[in-house]
C-alpha cells in the first residue's frame, strides 16, 4: 500500500467518501453521474441508498467498492486513503476489506458452493487450505446450506445461489459489505431470507454494511436509509 | 475448446508425420550412398598450375610466377603413405584403399562389357561401407579367403544369369581370368547394382596391372554431417581432392530439400490453423467469462492472476494436445510406413520410407507452444486489462 495516506479517521467508520466526482459515457453521451457525493458507512450497521434508476447508487457503490475510478474526490478504507491508489493496491484492499454481493449471484458455475466460498481466501492466504474449507463450510452451515456444500453452482436454486454470495462475501471477514440490489432477482420469501442472513452474520462480525436498493420493505428494516436523486444524496 | 484441442492434435500429428515421411526418404537416401561409397572419396591429386610474366623484358630472365589454377591428376601413388597421414584425423572412422577398374565379364551365356571392378581388403572396407549389410546371397568370409572370389553387384548377376558358386571371367588390357561368386550384392542404387562387382586387391591389381597406387581412398566418419569441413581441410592438407557425400550427390539432396521445404510450409499453415483455433476460443472464452473475471477481480485477484488462469487453460489443452498429437503422430507415422511404395534407382525400398526421430516431436510440440501461447497471449492481457466496474456495470444493464 505504497500510495496511502493516513487522514483523521474515527475508529468506528469503517468507510467515507468526500466529494465524489463520476462521468459516465463519451463524447455528447458523456453524463455527469456522481456531482459530489459524500458518505460514510460505520461498522455493525446496516445503510441502504435508495433512489430511482440512473440516479448514480450502483456507480457510488462501485466506486466505494474501488471497482471503478473516481473523477474527483476521495475514499478512505479504514483509515486509507484509497482513491487515487494504483490498481495493485485496490485490488488488495478489495481482497482483504471489502466483500461483494451482486443482483445476480455471479457464482463460477464450474464449482461447487463450497470452492465459490473459498476462491476468496485463496486469494488472501491468510488460511491453510483445510482452514479455509473449514471456514468455507461454517459459513455456509450459517447461510443454511450446510447440506449442499458439494453441490454445483447450476445444482442450486436462485435463492440458494445468493446465500452462496452472501457467504462468499463474507468469507475473509472484511470491514465492509456492499450489496448492489441483492435481493433484486429474489422472491419474497428468499428476499426476507437473504437480507436478515446478510445484516444478521455482519452486525455479528461487526461489519458495515452498505446495500443499494429499490425495495422499501428491504430498505426500512435498514438502520439508515440514504435517498439519492440526480447524483446527489437528497 | 474442443475445436482448438482438436487443431492441436491434427497440428502436432500432421507436423510429425510431415516430418517423418519427407526426411524418411532423404535420410534412407543419404543411409545408401554413405553405405555404398562412404562419407568422403579421396581421388585425384591436386597440382597448381603457375604461368609466367616476363617483368623485365623479353629475355630479362627475370619473370613473376602467377599462380593460374589446379590441374587434377588420376589416382594415388602412395596410398599407404596417405593412410599413415589420414589416421592421425580423429574424426575419420574407416579408410579403405580402393583400385578401380574397367573390365568386361562372361559368363556361360553372355558377355558385358563396361563393368566396374574394385579391389579391396574387405576387412578395411567394411568400416567404410555397409557391405556386410548390402549382401543378398553368399557370404563376405567365402570371399575373403577365396582369393578368385568376386562380389557382383545384384542387377549384374542377375543379368549375367550367375548366383553364388558360379564361375564367370574378367577381361581387361588383354588378359583374362576366371573367378567364382562368392557372394550377391545390392545397394539399392541401379547404377551401382548393375555395373559394379568387388575383387580381392591382389587379384584387382594383377588382373588392371597396377602392382602400386590406388584409384581412391574411401573415408568414413564417426559425423558424416561434417564431411564438407573435413573435405576441405584434408584436401588442404593433404593435396588431393577430397569429395564430401554433400558433393557427389547434390542435386538429390537439393531435391529433397525442396521437398522439405514444401512439406514445411504445409506443416506450418497446419500449425498456423491450430494457433489461430486457439486464439479464437480463448477470445470467446474471455467475452463469455467477462462476469467471472469482474468477480474474481473484485474478491482481490489481480491482473496477473486473471492472465494467468487463461494462459493455464492454453497450457492445460495444450499438454492434452501435444500428447495425443504425438501418439497420432506415432500412429499415423507407422501408417505411413506400411504403405507399399517400390522404388528401385536412387535406392531401394518395397515400403514409404520414414524417419523416426525424437527430434521431430520435439519440433512439433516447440511450435505448438510457441503457436497456442502467442495466441493465448492477446486474449489473456485483453481479459486481464478489463475494468470490474465496467463489466458488472455492463453486465447489470
Amino acid at each position: 500500500m505504497s500510495s496511502t495516506v493516513t487522514t483523521e479517521f474515527p475508529g468506528n467508520l469503517a468507510l467515507r467518501c468526500e466529494g465524489l466526482q463520476r462521468y459516465l459515457g463519451q463524447g455528447e453521451g458523456r453524463v455527469h453521474v456522481l456531482k459530489g457525493v459524500s458518505f460514510q458507512a460505520e461498522r455493525g450497521r446496516v445503510c441502504a441508498i435508495v433512489g430511482p434508476s440512473g440516479c448514480g447508487k450502483s456507480t457510488l457503490l462501485y466506486l466505494l467498492g474501488l471497482l471503478d475510478q473516481p473523477d474527483g474526490g476521495r475514499i478512505w478504507i479504514n483509515d486509507q486513503l484509497m482513491s487515487n491508489s494504483s490498481d495493485f493496491d485496490r485490488t488488495a484492499a478489495r481482497g482483504a476489506h471489502i466483500g461483494f454481493v451482486f443482483q445476480f449471484h455471479f457464482l463460477m458455475l464450474e464449482f461447487t458452493a463450497l470452492e465459490n466460498v473459498m476462491m476468496p481466501m485463496r486469494k488472501l492466504g491468510r488460511l491453510s487450505p483445510v482452514e479455509m474449507a473449514a471456514r468455507a463450510r461454517s459459513l455456509l452451515e450459517a447461510v443454511g446450506l450446510g447440506e449442499k456444500t458439494h453441490r454445483l453452482a447450476t445444482q442450486l436454486s436462485g435463492g440458494e445461489q445468493q446465500r452462496v454470495a452472501v457467504a462468499r462475501a463474507l468469507a475473509n471477514q472484511p470491514a465492509i459489505i456492499l450489496a448492489d440490489e441483492p435481493t433484486g432477482n429474489l422472491d419474497v420469501k428468499n428476499s426476507g431470507l437473504v437480507f436478515d442472513l446478510l445484516t444478521r452474520l455482519a452486525k455479528e462480525n461487526g461489519q458495515a454494511v452498505v446495500l443499494v436498493t429499490h425495495n422499501p420493505e428491504i430498505a426500512n428494516r435498514c438502520d439508515l436509509v440514504r435517498p439519492m436523486r440526480d447524483g446527489l444524496f437528497v | 475448446m474442443l475445436m482448438s484441442l482438436s487443431c492441436i492434435i491434427l497440428g502436432v500429428g500432421l507436423f510429425v508425420v510431415t516430418q517423418a515421411a519427407t526426411t524418411g526418404f532423404e535420410q534412407f537416401f543419404i543411409k545408401t550412398i554413405l553405405g555404398a561409397d562412404g562419407a568422403i572419396l579421396i581421388q585425384d591429386k591436386m597440382q597448381a598450375t603457375q604461368r609466367s610474366i616476363a617483368a623485365g623484358g623479353y629475355g630479362s630472365g627475370f619473370a613473376i610466377q602467377s599462380k593460374e589454377g589446379v590441374k587434377y591428376v588420376e589416382g594415388i601413388d602412395e596410398p599407404e603413405g596417405l593412410r599413415h597421414i589420414l589416421e592421425t584425423f580423429g574424426n575419420i572412422s574407416g579408410i579403405s584403399i580402393v583400385l578401380k577398374g574397367q573390365v568386361d565379364i562372361t559368363s556361360p551365356l553372355k558377355t558385358e562389357t563396361g563393368m566396374r571392378a574394385y579391389g579391396i581388403d574387405v576387412a578395411e572396407h567394411l568400416k567404410v561401407s555397409n557391405l556386410a549389410a548390402q549382401i543378398v546371397d553368399g557370404s563376405l568370409a567365402d570371399f575373403q579367403s577365396n582369393l578368385s572370389g568376386a562380389l557382383l553387384g545384384r542387377e549384374m548377376a542377375d543379368r549375367m544369369e550367375l548366383s553364388v558358386g558360379d564361375s564367370f571371367q574378367l577381361t581387361a588390357l588383354g588378359q583374362t581370368r576366371r573367378y567364382r561368386v562368392s557372394a550377391i550384392f545390392e545397394t539399392g542404387v541401379s547404377d551401382i547394382d548393375r555395373y559394379r562387382l568387388y575383387l580381392n586387391m591382389g587379384e584387382a591389381r594383377s588382373l588392371l596391372q597396377k602392382p602400386t597406387g590406388a584409384s581412391f581412398i574411401q573415408l568414413q566418419l564417426y559425423n558424416p554431417d561434417s564431411a564438407p569441413l573435413v573435405a576441405e581441410h584434408l584436401q588442404a592438407v593433404l593435396g588431393y581432392s577430397a569429395q564430401p557425400w554433400q558433393d557427389r550427390q547434390k542435386s538429390w539432396l537439393e531435391a529433397f530439400r525442396a521437398l522439405s521445404v514444401a512439406s514445411g510450409i504445409t506443416v506450418s499453415v497446419f500449425t498456423l490453423i491450430a494457433g489461430l483455433a486457439m486464439f479464437n476460443t480463448l477470445a470467446m472464452i474471455v467475452l463469455e467469462k467477462t462476469k467471472d473475471i469482474a468477480i474474481l477481480r473484485s474478491m482481490g485477484y489481480e491482473r496477473g492472476d486473471v492472465t494467468r488462469i487463461f494462459l493455464w487453460q492454453a497450457v492445460v489443452v495444450l499438454a492434452i494436445g501435444a500428447v495425443i498429437g504425438a501418439t497420432v503422430g506415432v500412429a499415423g507415422t507407422y501408417a505411413v510406413s506400411r504403405i507399399p511404395l517400390p522404388i528401385n534407382g536412387i535406392f531401394k525400398t518395397a515400403f514409404f520410407q520414414v524417419y523416426w526421430s525424437p527430434w521431430h516431436y520435439v519440433e512439433a510440440v516447440s511450435t505448438a507452444i510457441v503457436m497456442v501461447m502467442v495466441a493465448s497471449l492477446v486474449p489473456s492481457r485483453r481479459a486481464a486489462r478489463l475494468e470490474p466496474g465496467d463489466i458488472i456495470r455492463g453486465t447489470a444493464q
